[in-house]
């Protein structure tokens, strides 16, 4: 195995374009090194991004907010502004492993991980995240739906790599959660976990709501009936009981070694509530 | 394999060694620079014995290669204490009985270090959330809580 | 936090050292990395040793090709079975953990079968952990997949696959000619069972069963060995016991005693899995074949898949009450897990069920039964936790029932000095009513709770260990002293062996540094197990101070040219008979050291001895749990444990034990187990999915240290180290049972199982 630190977007893209044999990007490794351990993966080459400006860097422009794709858990957690747009999405990323985990550990790399129990995934996939892939044909920015295609297995082409995350700014009255259940307090992989994004209008009536569940199907779900059921609405434990129901509905989990199929399907309706509740209070403490 | 041949800082000290692609810098510590203090209990992030510093944050040195250290600054437990003085968290460590095997206890001085770093004065909450990811196996932890608070207010008391 | 808590019940004492919070004297050593554990030795020219392990719960072993790993570059070694002697079967008896020779050989490397995933089956030396991690893929191994079996219960049905065609179950089994998974049944008897249940009021009969759970130590195991062309082998090994390693190891390899020298390493933990040996016999026949030192590290995975855990169980058992509280009757039958090879820890689990109480009709039944997972090791008062607890929670229900207060209850019944066990262990002074009534008087037991809220009471029981132990005392010329031992410290046993020479000696604990001392260096030492090593190898050490005592006064006399029984010991001095008061001034340590060098010659005092009278102690805790209604979810909140401990040599140390056992028990109750899936491989195989408590998940936990000090040691030190965890997973299960108000059977307590417990639904999913 070779290791390579490109200093520039197009370095990367034309070491994985000729690459002999099989590449793996690297950004902050607690995956891939954990992979590579225990011999789940042995790849020819590992990239390694995190010399790469881009994505490093933490930018906010108008229309969104940018995340390097090897910006750590821990220099986001930092960053005050983006904790305040999105106190959801720096929740989650967050809560990925331990202190140390957080030094290295990036929202890029839980993203191409492609867990179904990635913390970060439903928080972005709540606050309508997008990524931003660069690769030989130049840049393209897709739906984080759209970039998870199974367990393990994204939408990213030959060459290409995942640059930096976008998040829109969140309109007026907006505030997001994450919420995510481990029979511990730290250390676990998520056995449910639920993001929701919530807008309110000046009666604190919901105008707009989206809810991602994680570890529940081979991809995070967004629960696309929580719209019809929150919007318009105020927050009442009628609303709350049909989201649940609505959450449930949507689950299609496995049993494995951290949890059962009725487990997870009846634990996502109460973290759906749970993260609902949260990202509707923060949303009222908005004054804009 | 390819070879990389890095040039750190290790406890102040400009070091260079070789390393295969695939070494951790858990394996460099251990084997190339023969700093045995630094601990492996599991290679996988799980446990925390191997934490050490690197550019003043509290790593898993299990989960870094040896070949991304270019330059950087690495903190092991042997440089803690400095010019034969142990270092408050060592001092109280031992002054609370906060270790029994003392195989967990490298690592946990180092997180406390740079826990403490970030806030000089935790409540047990945040002692214990913050050294969740340093597995002990011994104390039940209690000591350890007890001894990084003390060490705390003595390193508060220090700089006042 | 609540402020620095020393709500220790203790007796006090006239001790200078005994009871005095010291330094620790390998401590600064550990604090700043100096302390070298297993695989920390490097050896000039060592290389890199690794086990290629079954894939397969139960397989034949059609045949190893090792030729493609022999021939890569670098690799100096390979073994496999065909290096390790076999040995024939042992005859009985057996001691409570089993060593038969001809098991250790197959659970070392496997022979005809593999029995477990993760089972040894080959092993390599190479020049680097690299090359060695890529020649044991070069091995090839044909297997001949068999069915599995993993349930104790099961394992004894009469179709249940067979892992040892040569076993027939021992004793009582009415069918000794088929082959069979039951190794033995142990039981007792005593008093009338009918009689006894019909004088009761209530009876309650439930059944449990618990997961095998792992010792969870921090450091893997690891050794180095360097064997000599003059048939001498070095080993240094993370051990509880370098001794027994050596005995073993000798034995095995048919190696002589005497040519094996056992270093122990500072040692990572071990709660009973390193009393045995796993990759050290690999590690010295690798040695032997390449002529270099060869080191031996597992991996966290190895550890969890290959080295034992502590037995699974199932249990029912079956009690009867008056309504007054008293005990009439009990009966209870257990099976265990084993794991690959016969020896779980069925002797100790007859003797836990009942021994708290004197109950005149009782009878207990062991079955130790071997399925397709890793033998089981001891960990912690091996097979007492699991016992203890259907016992505990029985009796908390009936006190439920009955209406009385589940420690009068205890009290009601407990033992006393002169009480006999179902073992016929007749108890000398022992603490449980001591340790009951501070349990009662203690805050926490009447404190309120909130809502979700649960309170959780248990109390357990061990007999401690003594047996053989060895010390040597040496009084080097200044005067400064070396304690020397053979038993390996595992949670600052150096502390108390050096108060107790201190004490005995009268110097201060500073002039002392107590060592570990190798195999060729000192007579033979049990393991640091069973928590025998403050009782029997400290009085050990009181011994051998007494010895030097006694030869400094010989010394003395012969100075002052007086009788040596004129010449008494105090303080650190020799001082002449009242007689010649004024005439003759006292002789320090000090000085008589420097005299010793002139006259007579250097001064040690030794000490062997086979220990006995350790005695019963008992531990009651006290647990708080919140329980979260609509997850599951567990949150220990306030725990306590109250333990007789005879006499606290170090008590910081004792409530440490105290304190970490406690915290070992919330994890065997709550999250801790070994997942399997249908091929019977292990599953969470790492610290990430097998759940041991991490800081964030416990309170702090308050000890009250109660002494009722042993008469039979010197200082009344009764042990420590076990019984903080046989009650711990009860008196939470217990908490558990009281927030949720329903009874929980099957540890671990995981959240699905509590969920399932209080009843809610599943909302029905809609299409
Ligand atoms: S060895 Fe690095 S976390 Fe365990
Ligand atoms: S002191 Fe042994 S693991 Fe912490």
């Amino acid at each position: 195995m070779d290791y390579h630190a490109p200093e520039s977007i197009h370095a990367a893209i034309s070491l994985l374009v000729n690459a002999e044999g099989d590449a793996r990007v690297l950004a902050g490794g607690t995956d891939v090194l954990v992979q590579l351990r225990e011999e789940m993966i042995e790849p020819n080459h590992l990239i390694d991004i995190k010399n790469i400006a881009e994505t490093r860097n933490i930018s906010i422009c108008a229309k969104e907010v940018r995340v390097g794709a090897a910006v750590t858990g821990a220099e986001l957690g930092e960053h005050p502004k983006v904790k305040a747009l999105w106190p959801g999405v720096v929740e989650a990323v967050g809560l990925i492993g331990s202190h140390q985990i957080q030094s290295r550990a990036t929202m890029g790399g839980n993203l191409c991980n492609a867990s179904p129990a990635a913390d970060s995934v439903p928080a972005l996939i709540a606050a309508d995240g997008k990524v931003v892939i660069a690769g030989p044909n130049g840049e393209r920015k897709i739906s984080i739906e759209d970039f998870l295609i199974a367990p393990g297995k994204t939408a990213l082409a030959i060459g290409e790599f995942v640059v930096a995350l976008a998040l829109p700014i969140p309109p007026t009255r907006t505030a997001d959660a994450y919420l995510r259940f481990i029979p511990r307090t730290e250390m676990d992989i998520a056995v449910v976990s639920a993001g929701s994004a919530i807008t309110l209008d000046e009666d604190g009536k919901c105008t707009h709501a989206r809810l991602a569940v994680g570890a529940v199907a081979p991809t995070a779900r967004l629960v696309k009936s929580a719209s019809g059921i929150l919007v318009d609405g105020l927050l009442d434990d009628d609303r709350l009981e049909q989201l649940a129901q609505a959450t449930s509905a949507v689950c299609e989990p496995i049993d494995d070694k951290r949890g059962t199929v009725a487990f997870r399907t009846q634990v996502a309706g109460v973290l759906a509530c749970r993260a609902v509740k949260l990202a509707w209070q923060r949303a009222m403490e908005r004054d804009i | 394999m390819s070879k990389h041949f890095v040039s750190a800082i290790v406890n102040g000290d400009e070091v260079e060694f070789r390393c295969d692609s695939g070494e951790t810098l858990l394996d460099v510590l251990r084997t190339k620079l023969y700093l045995t203090g630094t601990k492996n209990g599991c290679g996988t992030g799980d446990c925390g014995a191997c934490t050490v510093l690197m550019n003043g944050r509290a790593i898993n040195s299990c989960l870094v290669l040896g070949a991304e250290c270019s330059d950087m600054s690495i903190e092991t437990i042997e440089g803690m204490a400095v010019g034969g003085e142990l270092h408050p968290l060592q001092q109280k460590f031992l002054d609370h009985a906060a270790l029994q095997c003392g195989v967990c206890t490298p690592g946990i001085l180092n997180m406390a270090k740079a826990l403490l770093k970030e806030n000089s004065n935790p409540s047990e909450t945040e002692v214990r959330f913050g050294l969740a990811g340093n597995l002990c196996r011994c104390t039940g932890y209690d000591k350890i809580v007890r001894a990084v608070m003390d060490a705390a207010a003595e390193m508060r008391a220090r700089r006042t | 936090m609540n402020e620095k808590r020393k709500n220790s019940t203790r007796s006090g004492s006239n001790f200078k050292w005994v009871g005095e919070v010291t330094p620790r004297p390998d401590g600064v050593d550990k604090v700043t990395g100096r302390a070298r554990y297993g695989d920390d030795l490097k050896l000039p020219g060592m290389l890199h040793a690794r086990v290629l392990r079954s894939p397969h719960a139960h397989a034949k072993i059609v045949s190893i090709d090792t030729s493609k790993a022999s021939a890569l570059e670098g690799v100096k070694g390979v073994v496999t079975y065909r290096d390790i002697p076999d040995h024939p079967l042992a005859t009985p008896p057996y001691p409570p953990i089993i060593q038969d020779f001809h098991d250790l050989s197959r659970n070392v490397m496997a022979r005809d079968k593999v029995l477990y995933d993760g089972h040894a089956v080959a092993a390599v030396a190479a020049t680097s952990e690299a090359v060695a991690r890529e020649a044991i893929k070069l091995i090839q191994v044909k297997y001949e997949t068999l069915p599995h079996v993993l349930d104790p219960f099961e394992a004894t049905l009469s179709d249940a696959p067979i892992l040892h065609e040569y076993q027939f179950t021992e004793g009582a089994d009415p069918d000794t000619s088929k082959p069979s998974n039951t190794f033995r049944t142990l039981s007792g008897e005593r008093g009338n069972l009918v009689q006894g249940f019909s004088e009761a009021d209530v009876i309650i009969e439930r059944e449990f069963s618990s997961q095998p759970v792992h010792q969870g130590f921090i450091e893997p195991m690891a050794c180095v060995a360097s064997a000599s062309e003059d048939g001498s082998v070095e080993l240094w090994t993370s051990t509880q016991g370098h001794f027994v390693a050596r005995g073993l190891l000798s034995k095995l390899l048919n190696l002589e005693i005497s040519k094996l020298r056992v270093t122990a390493s500072e040692i990572g933990g071990g709660f009973g899995a390193k009393t045995t040996i796993y990759g050290e016999p690999v590690a010295i026949r690798l040695s032997q074949k390449t002529g270099r030192p060869v080191r031996m590290t597992f991996t966290r995975s190895e550890v969890f898949r290959a080295t034992g855990p502590a037995a699974g169980s199932r249990c029912r058992i079956k009690v009867g009450i008056k309504s007054d509280g008293t005990i009439t009757a009990g009966d209870a039958e257990i099976w265990y897990q084993a794991g690959a090879f016969k020896g779980a820890p069925v002797g100790r689990a007859l003797d836990t069920f009942f021994s708290p109480y004197n109950i005149k009709h009782i009878r207990a039944a062991a079955h130790d039964v071997c399925v397709n997972r890793p033998k089981v090791a001891a960990y912690r008062a091996p097979g007492a936790p699991m016992a203890t607890w259907a016992m505990e929670a029985v009796l908390n229900e009936a006190a439920d029932v009955i209406g009385i207060d589940p420690i009068d209850l205890r009290l009601r019944n407990a033992v006393k000095e002169g009480d006999t066990s179902l073992k016929g262990t007749k108890h000398g002074r022992i603490g449980l009513i001591e340790v009951l009534e501070a349990t009662k008087n203690h805050a926490h037991y009447t404190a309120p709770l909130g809502r979700n809220e649960g309170r959780g009471f248990a109390v357990g029981y061990w007999l401690h260990g003594g047996g053989l132990s060895s010390a040597s005392v040496i009084l080097q010329d200044d005067g400064t002293v070396n304690v020397a031992t053979g038993s390996p410290d595992i949670g600052g046993s150096r502390s108390s062996m050096r108060a107790m020479a201190a004490e005995e000696l009268g110097i201060d604990v500073k002039l002392i540094k107590p060592i570990i001392a190798d195999t060729g260096s000192l007579p033979y030492s049990y393991q640091t197990a069973g928590s025998r090593t403050t009782y029997a190898t400290g009085m050990a050490v009181v011994n051998a101070a007494r010895d030097v005592i006694d030869r400094l006064r010989a010394l003395a006399a012969t100075k002052w040219d007086i009788g040596v029984k004129d010449v008494r010991w105090d303080d650190g001095h020799a001082i002449p008979a009242d007689k010649y008061e004024g005439e003759i001034s006292p002789l320090s340590l000090k000085e008589l050291a420097e005299v010793a060098m002139k006259m007579g010659g250097a001064i040690a005092g030794h000490s062997e001895i086979n220990a006995s009278g350790q005695g019963a102690a008992f531990c009651a805790q006290l647990v708080d749990v919140c329980v979260d209604p609509e997850t599951g979810r567990v949150t220990p909140i306030r725990h306590t444990v109250i333990e007789d401990v005879g006499r606290a040599i170090s008590p910081d140390y004792v409530e440490g034990q105290m304190q970490g056992g406690a915290v070992q028990g919330i994890g065997w109750a709550l999250n801790e187990e070994y997942i399997y899936n249908e091929n019977a491989q292990l599953q969470n195989t790492g610290f990430l999915d097998y759940r041991m408590p991490v800081a964030s998940d416990v309170p702090m936990i308050d000890t009250v240290i109660v002494e009722v000090p042993n008469p039979n040691h010197p200082y009344g030190v009764r042990g420590v180290g076990e019984p903080p965890l046989v009650s711990a997973p009860a008196a939470v299960a217990n908490a558990v049972e009281n927030a949720i108000g329903t009874t929980m059977s099957h540890l671990p307590l995981t959240p699905p199982k509590i969920l399932r417990a209080i009843g809610e639904t599943i909302p029905e999913a809609a299409e």
